[in-house]
């Protein structure tokens, strides 16, 4: 295990003159080869600090009180809980091998990993910090999604192709709806109801209605100038009114946005490379993404659809989550 | 992880045992809303001849080669298709050298065996497709790399997974063009197959305009494997074998049969880069390859056989997932379901490649990026930037369909 030391980083940059913001917001941007989190400032628009963590960090989330981030550090086989007061790890959760994504209860208490080497999803009990459970799913379980009443959990099995619905008073899976090649990563309208399954392979999102388990729509793209099979959907999110998708186009290094209710795709942001994992500031006026080739994060301007900036982060940097 | 050994593996036995009860639910969508329960039979058919071991000492010989990736596709078509009530089996089918191709596929024909994944020869593979038992099947080859197997000897039961020469042969010869080493030297065994892949080398040369300034022919006699002090002599064989040669980049070498290939390199009169079946090598799959989620298939294949995942592993892999989608979309095991199916529009295969895979209509091929890779690192993937082509770039490696005698799926 790496010492961790938590490293400053100077600060060389003015106030960035863009959007009017309630309260600055922080990122944090896991870097999976320079095995660190990258902490920004976004009032500043500038890293202020890059975090050592165990190796392979991938998929991280904040816990609900917004108090810790949770690490999923794949090489490690382990789940690391950062104290973002500190910048200090403070707790290491067992996870299963190889946890690549999760998602937190909307209560807070648990934690569900997928586990990309063995087909199962681990319950993780976060108050007395033990696996208290593992459900079988699809082969290489990966992306991971909670409805908003926490009574619906979501996994998709990346070599299986599948949606799975998980019962979380049972921990069964109830249904599994077959969707596009390589899903990677599952995301619910504010309503909780449809979900939203992007396909890599496939090079879709399909939008399933939660109530039937019915695929309602195949989302395709399409950019002149760019070749179809570099159109790779990953990242997917929602604007907390409902009425808008952004949606990371892998390398094609594009993200797209997507009416919801129409599932018009009106807009195609040029961003870094390979671009994977989005987030919102709690505001909601700002977007991130991850932009693995280029080892850096975008910043897009929610409402005028714009890219602001890009920020240099580590190591191509996979995840990211804002407080 | 072992899961018996868990602090829950109580939870994980009551849990599965909820799956093997699942019920899909009435509104499942698509073909794959099946209930009742279909089984798909699918044969793994090889035949007991003696194959070259890798030259190299330190290189294990794998006896399971090939069927070990379609055992892995089997449990990974069977955790899908646990949610939609199929069940794959694989039956493994090895017949003597020489043996009764035509008892062996009337056994299989009678037991309603139609899928077969084919680790033959070339030849062998064409007299298997011609027997009437065999004309509603579908025969997935994973073994053969013949040129003609996809041109003059296609046949429309077939469907190849391993890459042919002629796509290796253009992955490399589209790596060296790239760095711009235009001038190569030609080193070839005198085995049929090496003859072979020179063939194709020969054919890349010509499509790319890169200089084959000489060949030579590798005419010493094939050695034992173990060499003790028989270092000296290779040594002096290998400078001998590539003195005096015109100026040139790179010696390509052409030795499929696992006689001298891996002698080349450090060892040529000139300090040049060796590349071909040794050095430099264009493979299907590689263990270094990790990228695309590779990492996956890699770890789940060692976890499983406790050695490295081969091509021929990787091509049964292929083989055996290409059924498990068809028969997941289609809801089916009828093989000519299947094969409309796998020559529609709507079938692609996911297998760490970063894109999707699709056959050929023309000659039934999977078409598929191609690895650079040496003994211990992946270097590059093919096709490389700039080779363009109106259907796929992966329609620039091999026989394009207006160079190809092959007309499938009219």
């Amino acid at each position: 295990m790496p010492r961790r030391k938590l490293m400053a980083i100077s600060i060389v940059l003015a106030y960035a003159t863009v959007a009017d913001r309630a309260a600055a917001a922080i990122a944090y941007v896991s870097n999976e080869k320079s095995n660190t989190i990258t902490v920004i400032d976004l009032d500043k628009m500038a890293p202020v600090a890059t975090v050592p963590v165990g190796e392979r960090p991938r998929g991280i989330a904040l816990s609900r009180d917004g108090k810790q981030l949770y690490i999923c550090t794949s090489d490690a086989d382990h789940i690391e809980v950062l104290d973002v007061d500190s910048l200090k790890v403070v707790q290491i959760l067992p996870s299963g091998p190889d946890p690549e994504q999760f998602v937190v209860s909307r209560d807070g208490s648990k934690l569900y990993v997928a586990n990309e080497d063995n087909n199962f999803v681990t319950v993780l009990d976060l108050a007395q910090g033990v696996a208290s459970g593992e459900i079988p799913v699809g082969v290489e379980p990966e992306g991971m999604a909670i409805s908003p009443d926490d009574k619906l959990l979501i996994n998709t099995s990346e070599t299986t192709n599948m949606a799975h619905f998980i019962d979380t008073s049972s921990y069964q899976v109830t249904d599994s709806v077959l969707v596009d090649s390589r899903p990677r990563y599952a995301e619910f309208t504010p309503d909780g109801k449809t979900l939203w399954v992007s396909s890599e392979i496939g090079g879709t999102v399909n939008v399933i209605d939660v109530a039937t388990r019915k695929v309602l729509k195949k989302i395709e793209f399409a950019i002149q100038g760019v070749r179809s099979d570099t159109i790779q959907p990953v990242g997917v999110k929602i604007t907390p009114d409902g009425k808008t998708a952004f949606i990371a186009l892998g390398p094609a290094n594009r993200v797209a946005v997507v009416d919801v209710a129409s599932y018009e795709v009106q807009d195609y942001l040029l961003v870094g490379q390979r671009v994977w994992q989005l987030a919102f500031t709690p505001d909601a006026k700002l977007l991130l993404s991850t932009n693995g080739e280029s080892n850096d994060i975008s910043v897009i301007d929610v409402a005028d659809r714009k890219v602001l900036k890009s920020i240099p982060v580590g190591e191509l940097p996979w995840g990211v989550a804002i407080r | 992880m072992n899961h018996g050994s868990t602090p829950f593996g109580r939870v994980v036995g009551i849990l599965a045992a909820g799956i093997a009860v699942l019920i899909i639910g009435p509104d499942q969508t698509g073909a794959a809303a099946e209930t009742a329960a279909l089984q798909v039979p699918v044969v793994y058919l090889g035949e007991a001849i003696p194959e070259p071991p890798p030259l190299s000492l330190v290189e294990p010989v794998a006896p399971d080669k090939g069927v070990a990736g379609a055992k892995l596709a089997i449990g990974d078509n069977n955790t899908t298709g646990q949610f939609l009530h199929q069940t794959f089996e694989l039956i493994e089918k090895v017949i003597p050298a020489g043996g009764d191709l035509k008892a062996a596929a009337g056994e299989m024909s009678g037991a309603g065996q139609k899928l077969i994944v084919a680790d033959l020869t070339g030849p062998r593979l064409t007299e298997l497709a011609d027997l009437p038992d065999m004309k509603d099947a579908i025969i997935l080859n994973v073994r053969a790399e013949d040129d003609a197997l996809r041109a003059s000897d296609c046949r429309p039961n077939v469907f190849h997974l391993i890459p042919s020469r002629a796509m290796k042969a253009d992955a490399l010869g589209q790596w060296l063009v790239s760095k711009k080493w235009m001038r190569w030297v030609l080193v070839y065994g005198t085995n049929d197959p090496d003859r072979a892949f020179a063939d194709a080398i020969r054919r890349t040369a010509k499509r790319y305009r890169a200089e084959i300034v000489e060949e030579r022919a590798y005419e010493f006699k094939a050695g034992s494997r173990r060499t003790d002090t028989g270092e000296q002599q290779v040594r002096e064989q290998m400078t001998q074998l590539t003195q005096r040669l015109p100026d040139h980049d790179v010696v390509i070498v052409a030795d499929e049969s696992e006689v001298f290939g891996d002698y080349l390199p450090y060892r040529t009169w000139d300090p040049r880069p060796v590349a071909g079946t040794n050095g430099l090598v264009p493979t299907a799959w590689h263990r270094s390859q990790e990228q695309w989620g590779g990492t996956q298939l890699q770890r789940r294949f060692t976890r499983a056989f406790n050695r490295w995942m081969l091509e021929r592993d990787y091509a049964a892999w292929e083989a055996v997932r290409t059924i498990g989608e068809a028969v997941t979309r289609t809801g089916s095991a009828d093989p000519a379901t299947l094969h409309k199916y796998i020559m529609s529009d709507s079938f692609e295969l996911a297998a760490f490649k970063g894109k999707p895979l699709s056959f050929r209509k023309w000659d039934q091929q999977l078409r598929q990026p191609i690895l650079l890779a040496t003994p211990l690192m992946l270097v590059s993937v093919s096709p490389q930037e700039g080779f363009l082509h109106e259907r796929t770039p992966l329609d620039s490696l091999g026989y394009d369909e207006p160079d190809s005698t092959c007309r499938l799926n009219q």
